[in-house]
């Protein structure tokens, strides 16, 4: 561990900007959902109408978790449910890049031949991510005070973002000690926060029906601090639970790490061919993205059989609670009431395949950066066959995936329309290809800057966010391209956006792959 | 004949900093070409430009008759190419990419892929992540070298291999210039390399050509050490021309003097009468260092 503190100060001075940025704009979020309740409902009455419907409502659930009163902290907690995902997110893509990023790069080595103890470089990642973690407990739980919320309310909601970072944090620590690429560690670290959010998803959507597979949400971090419930019943253990989940996580990955060489995962290198039996660009691609798209079709996949499986319970939800039986009957019954669960649940898998495709486009750089796309463009390939065999697979790739989605939630549903349940599933897509096309233009126009790329799914997902809840102007709203995508099923199956769409996606798309061609390479 | 390389004047600036400035580069048809020049001298700017990769901003440059820019992909079918820094997909193995960059260039030969990685003694069945700087550097110079192409442009390719696998390298090219049908451009620190393999060189010093022609010629350039125990005092020998660096101690001198300057320079000395001389012939190496070490200046 000798060595630690310079390490903390490397990482600080490094992550100068970007750490502040999360740990203070996320702790942000919520005191702004304080007011804009405030205005939308002003009397407890009109507070308590909206917690009754909103905490039947699969899709909310799904989305925000379970909410247990109606109080305003309480309405404005549950709103920031989806935020333990961002702050995980967060939490673990900090520790990676400070530890399998460097190690794959060879900084670490240069570093590690100093007088730096072997577990000091995990160390200063992990403590780091803690400490900006709870930098976030600490700006969100006076962000709320400053609103004027009770006290004891407002720290145990910092509390629950604190930890989920700190346990996240470790998640990231133990898949940065599995394999030596950086990549790969960050992909298993997202399926696993993914599985995280999916199960607390599946019990929190059982517990609306029969209940009967209520306890997945206590197989999940994320379901765990989702139980907290600030300004209501202040449930502190789970928030201790997650510090021992922390603890473990992180004995863990400095075991894992002492059992391991320098540069290598745990899992061993194997001889592979002697000799290819490939060798087109579009073969080449094909092995760059097959790994991506296997990855993501089996986690669509899951996703859809949780989506379908829980449609059950909201059916059960509408024919039981007589109490909201008028609300239902407004809403257009329990066939509305499922058709707008499945179209809320198709937006949110539109948004999430938009990540694959920006990500499988912004492969394209990474290819750049690493010199392969050097090595490639110096042989009889051209620059469109190169860009566009991979974005084939960034294109398509997001249609694949969105099938098996739409099929799976289908198949858990049989009582459901296939046919419209897969249609409100695949409408996403020309929004999807607005995205991956915005970051096509990044990476022909500012390729050094293609990161922003990632600006367009955030900006999307916080339209989706806090968009209605703060009643942003509609030409705000209109920014995202999943505003303009069909309800489905349930609303107008209207093409006229679907093709403008489109339309928008292959113009910058061209776009793009104009200013590519001009361009250096590497630039 | 056409020349492979023909660039005249070229130019290029990242922004506003310059990296070439007005560069020169001829390699004519059949020749193994060196190209030297301090590190960040501009040679890998260079060589993108010939590859397409980049786009000048001045004067011309023609590569196997073509324009690299707007040619590149029929123009690549020709040519191989060895970059500086190789980097494999951490996936593929060495064969795979050996095999692939190959296909892409549109053939390979594989009876000479066998045997080079018979001589460069690789294994290619290790994935790229597992292989080591000199061990990439080796996939890379196999897939050039077993590409039936004319034109070899090749960037510091030994700069990761141990000295036997430098010796092999060395043989190999010199095969490839006893055949005589291939053209290489080999940029290159190592000087040895260069006069064993090179029949013509060019140095570069920030983004400009100072030198180019044969070893010989440039031979011609250097100057030689001339150190000499002297009867009497050397009237006149430290203002001729072309004397340099002249240092008198009594009877004892010692300077560098320029090729064209040795005839004058000995007249004198033999003037005054000689009792010792010792004569350093001029070496390559002394004029790569007073060529770099002007970059400093």
């Amino acid at each position: 561990m000798t060595g630690t503190g310079k390490l903390i100060r490397l990482i600080l001075r490094r992550d100068r900007v970007v750490l502040p940025l999360w740990a203070v704009l996320l702790g942000l979020i919520p005191a702004a959902y304080v007011a804009s309740f405030e205005e939308l409902f002003p009397t407890e009455a009109e507070r308590v109408t909206y917690a009754q419907v909103s905490e039947s409502n699969a899709g909310f659930v799904t989305l925000y978790g379970p909410l247990h009163g109606s109080s305003l902290g309480e309405l404005v907690a549950w709103r920031a449910g989806f935020l333990p995902v961002l702050v995980a997110l967060c939490a673990l893509l900090t520790v990676i890049r400070h530890t399998r990023a460097d190690e794959e790069a060879g900084r670490t080595e240069l570093i590690g031949a100093a007088a730096i103890g072997r577990h000091a470089p995990l160390a200063a990642a992990f403590i780091t991510t803690c400490a900006a973690s709870l930098l976030l407990g600490g700006v969100l739980t006076a962000a709320m005070l400053g609103q004027g919320m009770p006290a004891e309310g407002s720290m145990a909601f910092g509390a629950e973002m604190a930890s989920t970072g700190c346990a996240f944090a470790g998640v990231g620590a133990i898949t940065a000690q599995l394999t030596s690429s950086a990549r790969s560690a960050r992909s298993i670290a997202i399926v696993a926060l993914g599985v995280a959010f999916v199960l607390r998803v599946g019990g929190d959507v059982s517990a609306l029906g029969n209940g009967a597979l209520s306890w997945l949400s206590w197989l999940s971090p994320i379901g765990w601090v989702q139980h907290l419930f600030p300004y209501g019943v202040n449930n502190w253990w789970p928030a201790g639970l997650t510090l021992l989940f922390t603890v473990v996580a992180a004995i863990a990955a400095a075991v894992l790490l002492a059992r391991r060489d320098f540069g290598a995962g745990l899992l061993p290198a194997r001889l592979g061919p002697a000799s290819a039996s490939f060798g087109s660009p579009f073969a080449l691609a094909w092995r760059l993205h097959r790994g991506l798209l296997l990855g993501w079709t089996i986690g669509f996949t899951l996703l859809g059989l949780i989506f379908g499986g829980v449609g059950g319970s909201v059916v059960d939800l509408a024919s039981d609670n007589e109490g909201l039986g008028d609300i239902f009957a407004r809403l257009g019954g329990s066939t509305a009431l499922v058709d707008s669960y499945f179209a809320g649940t198709a937006g949110i898998v539109g948004l999430i395949a938009a990540c694959y495709a920006v990500q499988a486009t912004l492969r394209l750089r990474d290819e750049e950066q690493a010199g392969h796309a050097e090595a490639v463009l110096t042989t009889a390939v051209s620059r469109y066959t190169w860009a566009g065999t991979n974005l084939f697979f960034a294109l398509l790739g997001p249609a694949v995936v969105l099938t098996a989605e739409g099929l799976a939630t289908g198949l858990a549903y049989p009582q459901g329309d296939l046919g419209a349940i897969l249609a409100g599933t695949l409408v996403q897509l020309p929004a999807v290809w607005v995205l991956a096309a915005l970051a096509v233009l990044a990476f022909g126009l500012i390729p050094r800057l293609s990161g922003v790329a990632w600006a367009a799914p955030a900006l999307c997902l916080l339209i989706l966010l806090v968009g209605q809840t703060l009643q942003l102007d509609q030409w705000f709203l209109d920014l995202s391209p999943f505003t303009h995508v069909p309800h489905l099923p349930g609303g107008d199956a209207s093409a006229t956006p679907l093709i403008t769409l489109t339309v928008i996606a292959a113009a910058l798309t061209a776009t793009g792959l104009a200013a590519l061609h001009r361009r250096n390479i590497p630039d | 004949m056409i020349e492979a390389i023909d660039a005249t004047g070229l130019v290029k600036r990242f922004g506003q900093v310059p990296a070439l400035d007005g560069l020169d580069l001829h390699v004519a048809t059949g020749e193994v070409h060196g190209f030297l020049g301090p590190n960040g001298a501009g040679k890998t700017t260079t060589i993108r430009i010939l590859l397409g990769l980049m786009r000048h901003n001045g004067g011309t440059v023609s590569l196997l008759g073509g324009n690299p820019w707007t040619e590149a992909t029929t123009l690549h079918r020709r040519l191989a190419y060895v970059p500086g820094d190789v980097t494999l997909w951490p996936a593929l193995t060495g064969g795979e990419v050996i095999d692939l960059l190959g296909r892409l260039r549109g053939g390979l030969n594989a009876r000479r892929k066998a045997e080079l990685l018979e001589r460069f003694q690789l294994d290619p069945r290790k994935k790229g992540r597992t292989y080591s700087k000199g061990n990439r550097q080796k996939v890379a110079l196999i897939a050039a070298l077993s590409s039936d192409v004319e034109l070899l442009i090749l960037d510091e390719p030994t700069s990761g291999l141990d000295p036997l696998m430098e010796e092999v390298f060395r043989e190999v090219i010199a095969e490839e210039k006893r055949r005589g049908d291939r053209t290489v451009l080999l940029s290159s620190h190592i000087l040895a390399e260069v006069e064993a393999l090179c029949d013509r060189l060019t140095i570069i010093r920030e983004g400009r050509t100072v030198e180019t022609g044969t070893l010989a010629d440039l031979r011609h350039l250097t100057r030689t050490t001339i150190q000499a125990e002297l009867a009497g005092p050397p009237d006149g020998l430290a203002t001729l021309t072309g004397v340099h660096d002249f240092q008198l101690d009594q009877h004892r001198v010692r300077f560098d003097v320029d090729t064209d300057a040795l005839e004058p320079a000995l007249q004198k000395l033999v003037q005054v009468g000689v009792h010792s001389l010792v004569s350093q012939p001029p070496s390559l190496e002394e004029l790569f260092l007073r060529q770099y070490q002007q970059a400093d200046r």
